[in-house]
Parts: C-alpha cells; sequence; structure tokens
C-alpha cells in the first residue's frame, strides 16, 4: 500500500505494416507503430498532449477488413491488423487532404506541408484561383443553413485579417485548419475554461468566443495553452507574429532555453524562446510532469521585465 | 466550474422561457457551503433544451438569454454558444417579424415547379413573415411544403402544403407496420390495445429477454434506417455489456431528404413506437429510453409525447413496467435543424449537449454510447417491425420479404406521383409494382429517373424499374435501399438542379469536423455549379474534363477518408448522376478519365 | 512534518486521488498549473472539496465548498475530527501503530460537535459532516493548503489541525494521500531546503542535532553554534526595539510585502545600515545605503529552485543581464571574500555551490546536474545516484515493523482561537487578502507585462454589504482599520458574504492594502496575519466619489 504503484504490463499484439511484422503495446496505436517503425506519417491535429480528434484525415492508412480508410493517430492496435500506409488509396487520400486544405487555408508556416505536398504530388492551386479574402468579422457572422451559391469563377477559402484584440496573442485565422486542438486545449483536456469554441457548420466553422466577442470580453485567461498546440500558426504570441509580420524573424539568431517559471511555487518548466537576446515567445515541455506543456498567463507572458530596455542598473536604464 | 457570465440579464421573457423548462432558480445564497462541480455539471443535457424553449418563447437566443442559460447549467457561454450555432432553426439574432417560414427548398419540392414558387411568393407577401430556405421538411408527399413558426407562450407552428393524404393502403390486411395508420385513434391508448397493442410486450414478459434477442435475431430484422446494421446483434452486444446503465435511443431524426415514413408512424401509431421501446429496453438492458425527434416535427412530439404519458398513467412506462419488475421510461429529445443529428454518434452529442458532431468509430455505440455507456441505437420503423416478430415469432415474419431481406419495407414516394405517400411492401417488390401503387407518373410521363434513398442514395435511370427492392439486389446493382426514399422525376425535370441542390444540401449540412467533407463538399458544389454553367454557355475557368476529373477525386477522398457516413456518401448520388444518367450529355469526357 | 518540511505528495498522486480537500486555497488563480493536476483528478470522478471564506474561482469547480468565518479552520477541523470518530471511520490500524498522543487528541475535540462547529464557523453542520465523511471513508485523499491557512498569527495550530486530520484517517505516507502546501514563490522551498530557515542546515537537517552540527561543521571546515537566528518578522520587531541595526535584504521587498506596512517603513528606515540585492529597485531599495544590483535568477543565471512537490529542477541562463548586474552567487562569494572567508577557492559557479551542496545535504545527494536534466527534476529525498525514492513521503509511517516506522507521528491538541483582531462596532468588516491570476505578491515582476485581465485594485465587497451600505460598483471609499486607512474603489463580488471584505497586496504603490493589515504574528513560522484585519468602509463627501 505505500510502494509505488507500477504502470500495469501491457499485452503485445502483432500486426503488418506494409509487409513487415511488428509487436506494439496494447492499448498503443497505429500512428505509435508507424512512428517506432520509421514509417513517416503526417500529422496536423494530432498532438501529444491531446486526445486524438481524427480531423484532418492526413494520416489515414489502409486497414484490410475496413471500408473506410482508418486515421492511424486514434485506430488502437490489434492482434492480426494488416495495413498499408503507402497503397495508392492512402495516397490518394492524404493528396487530396492535402489539396482540399492547402487550397483554402493559409498554411506557409505549418511545419512538413511542403515537403508531404511534393511527397503526394498535391497541387492546391488546382481548384482554381481562390476568392478574395472576407472582411473581418464576415466569417464569424456566417448563418447556419444558409446557403450561399459560390461563385464559379474562384475556390473558397478561409483567408480574412488576423484578430488583434489584445496585447499579448494574434488570432490569425487565415492560417486555421480547424483542428480542434485549440479548442480542446482551452477546455475539457487542460485548461478547463473554455473561452473558444467550434461554431457554425460545414465550411463555415469557426474557431470562437460566444458571440464572437473580442479575447478580453470572454473568458480566456491567457495561459496560452491554446498557443502551446496550434500547429499552423494560426495563433501566435504578439511579439512572434510581430518579427515575421515586420520580416525580422532570423531563426539562424534564435536558441531555446529551458528554465523554471519566477513566480508561484508549482515549478512550471519555461522554454525561453530567444532572438537578439529578446524574448518573442515561451513554451513549456510538452513531456513534463509538471506542465504537459500549459502555463497560466504568468509564464507564458510574465518575462516582460527581464526584456529589453533592461531593467535599472546603477548607471541608469540598460539595454 | 469558474464561468465568466455577462452580467446583463435576461428578459422576463427569456427567464420565464428557461426557468419554465429548469424550474425557478435556487434562491440567494447564504454563502457558507455550496454544491456544484459533478452536481452542477450533470445538468448538460439540458443544453439543447434550453435553447429550445428560448427560440420557442422569443424566436432567438440572445446573448443575455444565452448567458442565463449558460448560469442556469453550468456551462461555459462559448460551449453554449458553440452548440446554439451548430442548429439551422435556432437563430442567434432576432427575427425581424412575428413568423417564420421555413419553405422546403429540396428534391420533392422543388419537383412541384411553379406550385413552389407560389408557396413561397404567398408566404413572402406577408409583412409579418419572414421566408427562410429550409432543407427537405419530411413532407414530401405533400409539397410543396413550409412549416410556419411563431414563438410566443406557446409557441405555435403551421403547416403549409398540400392537403393531409391518408395512408393510400388503408385497411388492407397485408399491412404490418402501417395496419394502425389511419385506421386507430392515435391518441387513444385503449383504442390502441383494442388493436392487438402491448400484446408484444407481454409475450416478451412471458418468453423473458433472452428468448427476445432469439427472436429478434432468428427473424433476420436490419436497420431500417439506411445502414442495414442486424438489430439482433446490437441488441446481443449491448445485453452483453457490464457497463451500466444502457441506453437505448430511438432515432426518430428523420433527415434525409425525401424521408418521412417515420413521422407516418410517430403520427399515426405513436403507442407502437413506445411499446416497440419499452421492448427493447427489456431486452437489451436499458433503463433509459430517448427518443431524438427531428425539431420539424411538431405534431409527432406531441403525439409521442401524449403517448408516453399516457403509457406511464397506465403503468406501462416506469418503474415497473406492467408490475413485471422492469424499470423503464422514455423522454423525448427534440433535434434542432441538423441533418447531421441522424448519424448515431452525433445524436450522443447532441443529447449530451454538445455539438452534434459525430464520434470516431470504434469505440461503437454498443460498447461506448451515449454518456459513455452502451447504447442501442435504432431507427423508428426498425423499431416498429419488432412488435410483430415478438408477437408473432421470427417465423412467422419471415413468411414475407426475402430470405436475405425478410418483412415488408416502408417506401417514401414523392415527385410527379399521381398518389404520392408512405406504402409498405415486402421486400423483393420491384421499383415498377411500387410506382404502380402510386398511380404512376402525372399525366403518365416516362419516367427519367428515381433517386434511391435519398441524398445519400443514388439515381438509377428507367431501365432499371424492375430491380427488386431487397438489400440484396439494390447492392448487386450498386445502388441502395437506403432508408426508402423513391423521388421520382420525369422527362421534365432539371436533373442538373437536383445534383446540385444534393451537392449544397451536404455542403450546408456537413458538421465541418473533418477536412474530405468539410471542404470537400464545398470543392464538389463548385465543380457542378461550373459544370452547370458551361451547360448554360457561361465563361467559367478550367475545363469539362477537369471538372470531372476533380469531382472523382474529390469523392473518391471523401468516401474513404470521411469520419462518418455523411461524407462518405455525399459523392454518391453525384456519382451515379454522372455515370449512370449521363447528365453531363455528350460532351461528358468520363469514360476517357476512368 | 514529522521531521521534514515539505509536502507530502507529487502531482501525480493528486491526479490519481479519490477526494481532494483544498483548504485555504485558491488555486485556480494562485497555483494555476497544479490545479490541472486536480482537474484531471476531478474529470476522474474525483470529489473535490474547497474550504475558503471566498467562494472563489476554485470554489466554483468544488462538489462542495464550505465558507467557514476567516480564521475558524481549527473549529473546522475539530469538528471533522469528532463527527469522524463518533462514526467510527478513524484509521484504527494507523493511529495504533504510527501515531502518538491519539486519546489526549479525542478528548481535546469532544466538545465539537457539528451544531458547535457550526456556530463558530458559520458553515452548516451537513457540509461539515459531508466533507469529514468523505474525506475520511476515501481510498486516497489529498489535503493541500496556501496562505489561507499559514497567513494567521496561529499558523502553525492551523497546519497541526490538519495532520490531526490526515493521521486520523490515515492519509499521509501512502500513494495518493498525503498532506501538501502549496508554495507562494517558485523557490520558498528550495529557500528552505537549503537552510534559509533560522533553525535548520542546509537539507532541512536540524540545528540543534549535535551529530548533524559535528558533521556539517567538519566538512565546512568551522564551528557551527547551534543557536538559531530570527525570522523575518522577529527581524522587524528586533528592529523595533533597536536590537537590529544592519539588514542584508536579498530579492525581498519588505517595505510593501510586511503586514502594517507603515510601521515596518519606519523601522527600515531607522536603521543603521541597509544593504539590498535585487533585480529591481524596489521601494525596499529605494530605502537602502547599498544597492547590489543581481542578475534575474530564473533567466540570467544558472542554478536550481524547488517546487511544491519538492522537485529539484534546473534554472538556466538564457539571456545576458543588464550591464552591471551580477550573479547572487558571485556578489555573495565576493562579499564572503571581502569579510575574510573565501568560500570556494577557484570561480564560484552554481555547479561548484550544488556540488558542495549534495555532500552537506543528505536528501540532495543523489541529485548530479546532469541527472537533474536526464530526469525533469528529481524529487526529495534522493540519497545516491542510482536510485530514486517514492514519490510521497513518510512511508516508513505504514511499514508492518515497528523497527522500520520509526518515530511516531504525533497528534497535537489544537484550540480554536479567532483572529487577534476581533470584529466590533467601530470595525465590523472582517478584511482577508489573496492573489489574483495575473499578478503576482507586490507586484515587481508580474506589474511589467501588459495583462488583458488586470485591473486596478479594488476593495472587493458583496452584494448584501454593498446594498447595506449604499455602496455602488466603482464608487470610491474609505476603507479603515486600527493602523490606518486607505481609499479604494468598490468591486461587487457575489462570491462574499457578509460582512466579508476582500482585496489583494499586488498594487503597493497605488493603494497599499498592507496599511490596514495586522502584523499579529505565529511565532514559530514568523507569519503575519494578512488574512484577518478588521475594518470599515467610510463613504466619502459626494464630491469626491467616482
Amino acid at each position: 500500500m505505500t510502494t509505488q504503484p507500477v504502470e500495469v504490463a501491457r499485452r503485445t499484439v502483432a500486426l503488418t505494416v506494409d509487409g513487415q511484422l511488428h509487436h506494439a503495446a496494447e492499448g498503443g496505436t497505429l500512428l505509435d507503430v508507424c512512428r517506432a517503425a520509421g514509417v513517416d506519417t503526417p500529422t496536423l491535429c494530432y498532438g501529444d498532449t491531446l486526445t486524438p480528434r481524427n480531423a484532418c484525415r492526413v494520416c489515414v492508412v489502409e486497414l484490410e477488413g475496413t471500408r473506410t480508410l482508418v486515421p492511424a493517430c486514434s485506430r488502437k492496435v490489434e492482434e492480426g491488423q494488416v495495413v498499408h500506409t503507402d497503397s495508392e488509396r492512402v495516397r490518394h487520400s492524404r493528396k487530396l487532404v492535402l489539396e482540399l486544405l492547402g487550397s483554402s487555408v493559409d498554411l506557409s508556416v505549418t511545419d512538413g506541408v511542403a515537403a508531404w505536398n511534393e511527397r503526394y504530388g498535391a497541387d492546391p492551386a488546382r481548384f482554381g484561383p481562390a476568392a478574395a479574402p472576407a472582411a473581418a468579422g464576415e466569417r464569424d457572422a456566417a448563418v447556419t443553413g444558409e446557403h450561399h451559391l459560390p461563385d464559379p469563377a474562384v475556390a473558397a477559402t478561409v483567408a480574412q485579417p488576423p484578430k488583434e484584440d489584445n496585447p499579448l496573442y494574434v488570432r490569425d485565422y487565415g492560417k486555421c485548419i480547424l483542428c480542434y486542438k485549440c479548442v480542446d486545449a482551452c477546455g475539457e483536456q487542460w485548461q478547463n475554461t473554455f473561452a473558444i469554441t467550434a461554431a457554425g457548420r460545414g465550411f463555415s466553422v469557426r474557431i470562437a468566443t460566444e458571440f464572437d466577442v473580442s479575447l478580453p470580453d470572454s473568458a480566456c485567461v491567457y495561459g496560452g495553452t491554446c498557443l502551446a498546440v496550434c500547429p499552423t500558426g494560426a495563433l501566435l504570441p504578439t511579439a512572434e507574429f510581430d518579427l515575421r509580420r515586420t520580416g525580422a524573424w532570423a531563426p539562424e539568431r534564435q536558441h531555446a532555453t529551458t528554465t523554471v517559471c519566477p513566480y508561484c511555487g508549482v515549478g512550471c518548466n519555461l522554454t525561453l524562446h530567444v532572438q537578439d537576446n529578446e524574448i518573442f515567445k515561451v513554451s513549456s515541455p510538452s513531456d513534463h510532469s509538471v506542465t504537459h506543456g500549459n502555463l497560466c498567463i504568468k509564464g507564458r507572458f510574465g518575462y516582460v521585465h527581464v526584456q529589453p530596455p533592461k531593467r535599472r542598473g546603477p548607471d541608469g536604464p540598460d539595454r | 466550474m469558474d464561468l465568466k457570465l455577462t452580467s446583463i440579464e435576461p428578459s422576463p421573457a427569456e427567464r420565464a422561457a428557461v426557468d419554465g423548462l429548469l424550474g425557478p432558480p435556487a434562491g440567494a445564497a447564504a454563502l457558507r457551503a455550496e454544491r456544484g462541480g459533478s452536481v452542477l455539471r450533470a445538468q448538460r443535457h439540458r443544453l439543447l433544451p434550453a435553447l429550445w424553449a428560448l427560440v420557442e418563447r422569443v424566436g432567438h437566443i440572445s446573448p443575455e438569454g444565452l448567458g442565463y442559460v449558460a448560469r442556469r447549467l453550468g456551462v461555459p457561454p462559448a460551449e453554449a454558444y458553440g452548440v446554439a450555432s451548430f442548429y439551422a432553426v435556432l437563430p442567434l439574432a432576432p427575427m425581424p417579424t412575428a413568423h417564420v417560414a421555413h419553405v422546403c427548398v429540396d428534391l420533392s419540392c422543388r419537383l412541384a415547379g411553379e406550385r413552389s414558387a407560389e408557396l413561397r411568393a404567398r408566404l413572402a407577401a406577408d409583412p409579418d413573415t419572414t421566408v427562410v430556405d429550409s432543407p427537405c421538411l419530411g413532407l414530401c408527399e405533400r409539397a410543396p411544403a413550409a412549416l410556419v413558426s411563431t414563438p410566443g407562450a406557446p409557441p405555435q407552428h403551421r403547416l403549409e402544403a398540400a392537403p393531409r393524404r391518408e395512408v393510400a393502403q388503408r385497411g388492407d390486411a397485408s399491412l404490418v407496420l402501417l395496419r394502425r395508420v389511419d385506421v386507430v385513434d392515435p391518441t387513444d391508448l385503449d383504442a390502441y390495445r383494442a388493436h392487438g397493442g402491448y400484446a408484444a410486450l407481454r409475450r416478451a414478459f412471458d418468453i423473458g429477454p433472452t428468448e427476445v434477442l432469439r427472436e429478434v435475431l432468428d427473424a433476420g430484422l436490419v436497420g431500417r434506417g439506411g445502414a442495414a446494421f442486424p438489430t439482433g446483434r446490437k441488441w446481443q452486444a449491448v445485453a452483453a455489456q457490464p457497463a451500466r446503465p444502457h441506453h437505448l435511443v430511438c432515432n426518430a431524426d428523420e433527415s434525409e431528404p425525401g424521408t418521412f415514413k417515420d413521422r407516418v408512424l410517430m403520427e399515426g401509431d405513436p403507442f407502437a413506437v413506445v411499446e416497440a421501446m419499452t421492448i427493447a429496453g427489456f431486452a437489451t438492458g436499458c433503463e433509459h429510453g430517448w427518443i431524438y425527434l427531428r425539431g420539424e416535427y411538431p405534431l409527432a412530439a406531441r403525439r409521442l409525447q401524449d403517448a408516453i404519458d399516457a403509457a406511464r398513467a397506465k403503468g406501462l412506462l416506469g418503474a415497473d413496467v406492467m408490475g413485471r419488475g422492469l424499470s423503464f421510461d422514455i423522454e423525448v429529445f427534440r433535434g434542432a435543424g441538423a441533418y447531421i443529428c441522424g448519424e448515431e454518434t452525433a445524436i450522443f452529442n447532441s443529447i449530451e449537449g454538445y455539438r452534434g458532431e459525430p464520434r470516431s468509430k470504434p469505440p461503437f455505440p454498443v460498447e461506448v454510447g451515449l454518456f459513455g455507456r452502451p447504447t442501442v441505437v435504432n431507427n423508428v420503423e426498425t423499431l416498429v417491425n419488432v412488435l410483430p416478430i415478438v408477437q408473432f415469432g421470427a417465423a412467422a415474419y419471415r413468411r414475407v420479404g426475402t430470405e436475405s431481406s425478410p418483412g415488408t419495407k416502408l417506401f417514401c414516394l414523392s415527385g410527379p406521383l399521381v398518389r404520392p405517400g408512405t406504402y409498405e411492401v415486402p421486400f423483393g417488390t420491384t421499383l415498377r409494382e411500387l410506382l404502380a401503387l402510386a398511380g404512376g407518373v402525372v399525366d403518365g410521363r416516362p419516367v427519367r429517373a428515381v433517386l434511391l434513398g435519398g441524398a445519400a442514395g443514388s439515381f438509377v435511370g428507367p431501365d432499371r424499374l424492375d430491380l427488386p427492392l431487397t438489400f440484396e439486389d439494390t447492392r448487386a446493382a450498386g445502388t441502395t435501399v437506403g432508408s426508402g426514399v423513391v423521388i421520382v422525376f420525369d422527362d421534365r425535370a432539371d436533373l442538373l438542379d437536383a445534383v446540385g441542390r444534393i451537392a449544397a444540401f451536404f455542403r450546408d449540412e456537413s458538421c465541418g469536423q473533418c477536412v474530405p467533407c468539410r471542404v470537400g463538399t464545398v470543392r464538389q458544389e463548385e465543380a457542378l455549379v461550373r459544370l452547370t454553367a458551361r451547360r448554360d454557355a457561361l465563361d467559367v475557368p478550367g475545363s469539362t474534363a477537369g471538372d470531372l476529373q476533380l469531382l472523382r477525386d474529390v469523392g473518391r477522398a471523401m468516401r474513404d477518408a470521411s469520419i462518418c457516413g455523411l461524407g462518405q456518401t455525399a459523392w454518391n448520388a453525384v456519382e451515379s448522376a454522372i455515370d449512370g444518367l449521363d447528365v453531363f450529355g455528350d460532351s461528358s469526357p468520363e469514360e476517357g478519365t476512368e | 512534518m514529522f521531521g521534514a518540511g515539505g509536502g507530502t505528495s507529487s502531482y501525480k498522486e493528486v491526479e490519481d486521488a479519490d477526494v481532494i480537500v483544498l483548504w485555504g486555497s485558491n488555486a485556480r488563480n494562485a497555483h494555476p498549473i497544479f490545479f490541472h493536476h486536480v482537474l484531471a483528478a476531478v474529470h476522474r470522478g474525483a470529489r473535490l472539496f474547497v474550504v475558503d471564506p471566498r467562494r472563489t474561482e476554485t470554489a466554483q469547480w468544488a462538489d462542495l465548498w464550505l465558507g467557514p468565518d476567516v480564521g475558524s479552520d481549527i473549529a473546522l477541523a475539530n469538528t471533522m475530527a469528532r463527527h469522524i470518530l463518533h462514526l467510527g471511520l478513524q484509521h484504527r490500524a494507523f493511529i495504533e501503530r504510527a501515531t502518538a498522543g491519539f486519546d489526549t487528541f479525542a478528548a481535546s475535540v469532544e466538545e465539537w460537535t457539528l451544531e458547535r462547529g457550526e456556530a463558530v464557523t458559520g458553515v452548516p453542520g451537513w457540509a461539515i459532516a459531508e466533507l469529514a465523511e468523505a474525506y475520511a471513508r476515501a481510498d486516497r485523499a489529498q489535503l493541500c493548503w496556501t496562505l489561507g491557512i499559514t497567513e494567521h498569527h496561529n499558523a502553525t495550530d492551523n497546519v497541526l489541525a490538519l495532520i490531526n486530520l490526515a493521521l486520523l484517517c490515515g492519509h499521509v505516507g501512502r500513494y495518493g494521500s498525503g498532506l501538501n502546501p502549496l508554495r507562494g514563490q517558485n523557490n520558498v522551498q528550495g529557500g528552505g531546503d537549503m537552510g534559509a530557515i533560522p533553525n535548520r542546515l542546509p537539507g532541512f537537517q536540524d540545528l540543534r542535532d549535535p551529530e548533524v552540527l559535528a558533521r556539517v561543521g567538519a566538512l565546512w571546515g568551522a564551528s557551527l553554534r547551534p543557536e538559531p537566528g530570527l525570522h523575518l518578522t522577529a527581524m522587524f520587531e528586533a528592529m523595533g526595539d533597536g536590537r537590529l541595526g544592519a539588514l542584508y535584504v536579498v530579492g525581498e521587498n519588505p517595505a510593501q510585502s510586511e503586514a502594517d506596512s507603515t510601521h515596518a517603513l519606519e523601522r527600515l528606515a531607522a536603521l543603521d545600515h541597509l544593504v539590498v540585492q535585487d533585480i529591481m529597485l524596489t521601494r525596499t531599495a529605494q530605502l537602502a545605503d547599498v544597492v547590489l544590483p543581481a542578475t534575474a535568477a530564473w533567466c540570467e543565471a544558472e542554478g536550481t529552485v524547488t517546487n511544491s512537490e519538492r522537485r529539484v529542477q534546473r534554472v538556466r541562463k538564457a539571456v545576458e543581464p543588464p550591464t552591471g548586474a551580477r550573479d547572487d552567487v558571485a556578489i555573495l562569494c565576493e562579499l564572503a571574500a571581502a569579510l575574510g572567508r573565501p568560500l570556494f577557492s577557484g570561480v564560484p559557479s552554481a555547479a561548484a555551490v550544488w556540488e558542495e551542496l549534495r555532500t552537506v545535504s543528505p536528501i540532495h545527494a543523489g541529485m548530479s546536474y546532469e541527472r537533474l536534466e536526464e530526469l525533469g527534476g528529481i524529487q526529495w529525498p534522493c540519497f545516491d545516484e542510482h536510485s530514486l525514492e517514492p514519490s510521497f513521503l513518510h512511508g516508513r509511517l505504514w511499514a508492518l515493523e515497528e523497527a522500520e516506522r520509526g518515530p511516531r507521528a504525533p497528534f497535537s491538541v489544537v484550540l480554536d482561537e479567532p483572529p487577534v483582531e476581533a470584529l466590533d462596532d467601530e470595525f465590523p468588516l472582517r478584511l482577508t487578502t489573496g492573489r489574483r491570476l495575473d499578478s503576482y505578491n507586490t507586484g515587481v515582476q508580474s506589474g511589467a507585462f501588459a495583462s488583458p485581465l488586470r485591473r486596478a485594485e479594488t476593495i472587493d465587497v458583496g452584494p448584501q454589504d454593498a446594498s447595506r451600505l449604499g455602496l455602488r460598483e466603482g464608487e470610491v471609499v474609505r476603507v479603515r482599520s486600527r493602523r490606518g486607512a486607505i481609499e479604494a474603489p468598490v468591486r461587487i463580488d457575489a462570491g462574499l458574504r457578509a460582512g466579508l471584505v476582500f482585496m489583494t497586496p499586488h498594487f503597493p504603490d497605488d493603494i497599499d492594502v498592507n496599511v490596514l493589515t495586522i502584523e499579529a504574528t505565529d511565532p514559530r513560522s514568523g507569519t503575519a496575519e494578512f488574512k484577518a484585519a478588521a475594518v470599515r468602509i467610510e463613504k466619502l463627501a459626494a464630491a469626491a466619489t467616482g
């Protein structure tokens, strides 16, 4: 009774992936097997700290005996499964997912997409020229069930101006692929603040506060749990957004150092992302037992007192 | 939960609407001890009913009304907004007029042509009425149709449609499912009992749950909602689950365009639904039954609720059904304008107070369903089939129909037919026989196409009229019985318009969760708009060949990679129209693209 | 607790608990990421109880919130204990084998019937009973507290009252059950562990233990004296009566953080010599004779800190400090050298200090920098480099062999003692203080960033008081205690009952709540009674109201 509980030993199952026999722990996913086997599997909505949402479908694989393709990120391993990760069917769906997303969302800063497009031969431009960006608030005002006949000359997109309604972070929903990670992280899976939701339906779905009120009017507590999980740069700290916007972004002059938050006694690990001796972003290791990648407003944004212009030294303000 | 709530108070009407559902709020607290947490969170399944209460009373959901619901139920306002904005009949802005007319713009009503336009014009002429487009209202046999709603206390709902039609086969001795409809007073429990009601439940008690399961299994009953899964296997799986409680959900979200047979059953024989659910609950160990009813069926809602109340008053529902120790009760839960909520796992989310997005399967509902518990989900028609099976035995049930498709099937016939309506025929009846039952096409015009199975089904040409309507034959022919939709298009019909409407329907009804469906349905509609524009000699970018290839590519990804049946079937009808009906004419190069 | 100065459990155990009691803790705001672990438990099905005079954001998550009078925690705990005993829910075997003083304790709580508990605490008897039963019946129960327990004149007794409950039910020394003070500062645990407590040596070793004294003295090449030093509040008392004339303040802002700040400022001003070593020119630093500018220990220097689950973690230099600011280690070593006692041969560094500490403190001996890096920090105790101890403390109490159980854990008889400053007609309102999510203590660090959540200081009052006193939201009022008066705008908080008002210490430059607070101090812990002052609210003349 006084001893530390040990993990229950898991049974292993045998399955075949691309003709190779693999053994995997029961309870794991096909994605786990693929990754362990070095089978490169694209993912967008998958997050290591979140329950898979299966929303993007870019990780689909062919599982013999099932009618449709299955998402590797959430499909559990079972004895005797026969899986194909690079069949024509798989390649087709992955290509189309990349084309459908690429044609409707700005994926310019999403890690991996350029290489996947090349690998699957995806051509997001094939649906025609992109429609003009929506005006601010236009997509948020969409009425569910109201149909608008498409303009045959262009392909619809989610392009819209970024929302800059608070000093700490920017919501650039033209880059949002609706992976739901921010909603889940702000909601029941971590922060439990529920400041944001998926609103509307179909192509009009958007991540929104209630009635699209500004973040300062919403329940947001600025822990940045959403920023930490966003895979596409749709959510960025203002400091990083501004570096990118002004063209000052210089990855070669950046470094990241992990330390501990200076505020309360919980001991959250902070990874400070620094360019030219200025912190532009704070994250936390997603595999750390204290934070699981999450922080509060103080940890995420409370670093300003050590930023240039540096606080007053004996000889006056310093840089 | 530490909710951030608006400090602005709701209007008295909004407060009354919500309090009417949830009861008056607790009085001013002494702030010495208070329950919250899991107690409060357990109220979440009342979210959609509370939002409905606001709309029924004041016509829309205001920020203050939403905030009040959030406060009463401990639901974060953003989440409540996410739910409210999911549904098409829960407006988030005030309606400019006292009445709102939901005018059906779906397939059968489009086929009504000029009468459709007249109806719309007549409703729009009233300055107190706002006309909004609606997907299929399930009134296809009375096309063109509209549902006019007037919020208030009580709210009013008025149908604007062709006169109600009695079941054409009324009195036919071969009827099994429809035998009481338009014969027996649907509001009278005694009349129901006088016509064989509750004999099946009595036999169920006599033979016990295991035997009931065996009868259903032996009868070869499969689901009538479209997926045709063996009902007995589903029941056995839930009955065997150790986790408790079990839930039973009657899927009455009949939203497939062209489908209205469940409405006919619920309006015309509501006690049959109640009795069948009680048997299902008995056999599968469910204490809770839910009827997830589409929101646009106000009459069915009233009939079902009255039937439940009457049954409960007679001890046919409740803690000790018929004095046989069974505890079972039923709650009617109204959907709110979302086709996707007919998907079984989307129903769970909708009832639980979340957005009606389908869940990933596995786990399947028989293991992890409503409130995370083992759950049986059966369509209305499927359940009603249980009555003859249990009352007369599987062997008797199998005497009609075919070996692989035993029993009878309800078909919903609409379009330019002499007697559109619901028809019950044995499986194996041909399409031609079915159309003949309905008096054939008006004016004797030739059939250009038939849409089988609704928007998720497929078109067949006039060469297929001798197709026997069974699961096995339709599957072999590359089409589907689906939910029993039969929409007839004569030689005057604009098939491209129908195909375009189907594409628009899927775009509107996609929940938006997965990429193939959310974006794919948009790209599908865009391509069809371009193809149609080219037919009409308009100048649009790209080429017909390119657009057809695009449709095939997108369609295949939707079918292969979407989360649920909506996305997986969103290309079916379009594909069948291109390949089977050659809707793009000789200019179509699709043969070359194969 | 039982010879170790730290929380007994790990955060993961909180996630795995069945009942969690947060007592005098607004963790949702004050320890937000710890509260994530609580929420994980809640979603898993754990029951959460919150004891707090205010219905806080934390309380709103609770299955049951109890709102006792400020300072009635002992009455509440004793009532729970009696109820548990009368239902026979105590853990008899654990009490028998591992504790001492049970009979005396049981007799001492006998008078605390539910009725009496209700009368003294204000919490309905049914709620006290429900909490008591849930806690006693739980397989795994966590009892966590913060300043609501410790910022009282009888802080130590408050803690002992909670320890009694854990001993009574066997909720300590087992995986998932524990007693956990949540630390308010990122290294308050580590500071104490390093010996920055008057009666302790590094590793929480007792200064009065001759064996320890001899061993550490030998390592340091010095003869150590067993007399404890002074804790902070005692220092201020010593300053007051002239026994203390020089003060060296490192990283603290007592000019604004001490209770009864008017009084504290007078004492600081009267010092012969004040040295302040800080990263900012704080209010205290402005009073100093010498200011030693320091690097920000968390991002401009190397080292370690220790969190509320006893996890020692590395801090690392990520940015260059401002010109002239020096590492604390360098300053201290140079100062020591200047005083004629060089601490290190060679260049002093955090790593070198750490290696020295590992030789002095057995509970840190196994923590090399490499291991701290590899394991994401290590919970103490960690006696050698090849093993790890369980995540909870005091497992020995459950050993079946008496020899392994070691010293018995003592029950304590603790008496209900209301706050020093009773309410009366002149000062009828209870002022309590606490923290907001986006601010930190006196705001030296947190004041720099632009927080959308930040709002200026207010006097928070409940709707009943607001209506009785005719106060409007935003109206500026005068708040007066026996020690002084300040002006603040009114904010109406529906979570405050009649008679209870609330302020924070975050904005002392604008509105200094510590003008009002009382310096009544617990003699054992040195903590002042920030949580309970008596005040009244005065309406300003019509012209001055907002």
